[in-house]
């Protein structure tokens, strides 16, 4: 099996920016991504937009081509369309499996970087598992990749990206027809407290006071504080209700794009059976780290927004100190060498993570879809309701694995990534319990479904060596 | 022959275009034709034609389509030539025969 010094899994800005400081530290360096070009979701296709998707998608996200063109030159070999789906490690380093257009691959690495970013907080509400109910983050990917935008949409939820998404669709003519809002007056109150410290941050705060002028401007409606969102429609969405003002509301649309915060994917780090903590503040599991993202597995890091949400910026910072570790660990590098590079990426590290509490506390999860009501679906793959699990834990299910024994939750082909929070968070409450003892689901290899094609044929090729 | 790359012309489409006009290949869809600019996300040209559902679930029989668009929800699940693939994580290429999963088989 070929071994190379180094492995990146993901080519957001967390990986692009690991495997670029990597490879120009004299590391060998193999980055494996699912996509078809480097960019991860924040820069999705960002080589290939255009002039007028980039006036569109604004700078910021321009911005990530710098990234991808830097991975591109540093001599990093970058696999696309490459799907991992199994990492193992030894006392001696980490075999990572993948499959790439339907063959099965292996290579052996002395240092592993995880670089899977975030995924969509579960967003469980009525009517969530409708056609034309997408995340705001599917709706932001539609218009990079595919220069889609949604015609008679709604926005609803909360956090920063709604207002960048309305942005972006009232920049490409199609302004959404409302943004509802699940937070409100109360929780900007609660979040001001954290504003000092976050003024180091005062760049992105500046750009977020940009958009929603840019969203006045437009005239996109505004209703904030909106409470027992539920999306109406038989086959397909047809409307968006909820509560707000001291009144039931209705808004008809074609499509509604969900957002409650992003968390991180933690599918790698968990079927590593890496240590995690539970972060109060963000309401995810995020492994646990060192200063230079080293996970209590040595030699396997964790850089991005998979440790815990702080954007892309943060995630490309996260990278670079990451690889100046583990070129430092291979003896690339002296501790003060080391050091000195990460001097720069560490300070903007910091800048970028200091308004995060304040966003934290600004735009937190609706208390809907952290406790969502007993006939609301939480499982889409084997639709499974909320009222189901707090049964089980009456019955005595003590913990998120055992609900897969009382009811397949979790056993469909997402394996849990859109419905693990959410049963930790049941768990939680009818046991009393802080999410952190309760835990979450253990997740096995295959992390991506493969063919029995593809695994023998894996075997064939280690017998033929 | 009329090119047909409208699944249904029933209503006005729930998604607008910005890109440019690409060369559109033959695919079919549950055994009707339909034509698709080649090279595009899969999941992201059916939801530009106009459809919406892309399979019935196994549990229920309930419609689902397009979710995540980042091949983490596995809602997109659809028959490429008899194999069941994320549609947003395929290309578009000529030829390719769609089917949507039937979902909850009654006996």
């Amino acid at each position: 099996m070929t071994t190379v010094d180094l492995i990146v899994i993901g080519a957001g800005p967390a990986g692009m920016a690991a495997a670029t400081e990597a490879a120009g530290l004299g590391l060998s360096v193999t980055v494996l991504d699912e996509q078809t070009a480097a960019g991860g979701q924040i820069y999705r296709a960002v080589t290939g937009a255009g002039a007028q998707r980039g006036a569109v998608l604004g700078q910021d996200y321009l911005d990530g081509a710098g990234l991808a063109l830097a991975m591109q030159a540093s001599g990093a070999q970058h696999l696309t369309g490459a799907v991992v789906w199994n990492i193992e490690a030894d006392a001696e380093g980490i075999t990572v499996t993948w499959s790439q257009d339907g063959h099965a691959a292996q290579l052996r690495a002395a240092r592993l970087i995880l670089a899977t970013g975030a995924l969509e907080r579960p967003v469980p509400i009525p009517g969530w598992t409708l056609p034309g109910v997408m995340t705001a983050g599917a709706g932001q990917i539609l218009l990079k990749a595919s220069g889609l935008v949604a015609e008679r949409a709604v926005l609803a939820g909360s956090g920063p990206l709604l207002y960048l998404l309305a942005a972006q669709m009232a920049r490409a003519g199609t302004p959404p027809l409302a943004l509802v809002e699940t937070q409100g007056l109360r929780d900007t109150i609660r979040a001001l407290p954290h504003l000092a410290r976050g003024l180091r941050g005062w760049r992105t705060l500046i750009k977020g006071l940009g958009l929603l002028a840019e969203l006045r401007r437009a005239g996109v409606r505004r209703i904030t504080g909106a409470r027992d969102l539920a999306v109406e429609g038989q086959d397909r969405a047809t409307a968006l209700r909820f509560a707000a003002g001291g009144r039931t509301q209705r808004i008809a649309c074609d499509t509604v794009l969900l957002h409650q915060g992003v968390v991180p994917n933690t599918q790698a780090s968990r079927a590593l059976r890496l240590d995690h903590d539970w972060l109060a503040a963000q309401q995810c599991f995020a492994p646990r780290l060192d200063a230079w993202g080293e996970t209590s597995q040595p030699g396997i890091f964790v850089a991005g927004d998979g440790a815990g949400i702080a954007g892309a910026l943060a995630a490309a910072e996260a990278g670079r100190l990451a690889a100046c570790q583990v070129a430092h660990q291979l003896g690339r590098t002296d501790a003060t060498a080391r050091d000195a590079r990460a001097r720069a990426p560490a300070a903007r590290l910091g800048a970028e993570r200091a308004l995060r509490p304040f966003l934290d506390a600004a735009y937190p999860p609706a208390a809907q879809v952290l406790a969502p009501a007993d006939d609301t679906i939480i499982c889409r793959c084997e639709e499974v309701t909320a009222g189901q699990v707090r049964g089980w834990a009456k019955l005595g299910c003590t913990g998120p694995n055992q609900t897969k024994a009382f009811g397949r939750v979790g056993m469909g082909p997402c394996q849990g990534r859109y419905c693990g929070l959410s049963v930790t968070a049941l768990l939680a409450e009818a046991q009393g319990m802080d999410p952190a003892e309760v835990g979450a689901y253990r997740i096995r290899a295959p992390l991506k479904p493969v063919t029995l094609g593809e695994v023998a044929a894996l075997d064939a090729a280690e017998a033929a060596e | 022959m009329p090119r047909i790359w409208r699944f249904s012309v029933n209503a006005a489409l729930p998604f607008r275009d910005l890109s440019p006009a690409a060369p559109r290949v033959r695919v079919t869809l549950d055994g009707a034709p339909l034509d698709l600019p080649v090279g595009a996300n899969l999941a992201a040209a059916l939801l530009a034609a106009g459809v919406g559902s892309f399979r019935a679930t196994p549990v229920s029989g309930a419609p689902r389509g397009p979710f995540c668009m980042m091949g983490a929800c596995f809602d997109c699940l659809i028959e490429v030539g008899g194999v069941t693939r994320q549609a947003c994580m395929m290309q578009v290429s000529a030829g390719l025969v769609l089917t949507r999963p039937k979902g909850r088989v009654t006996e």
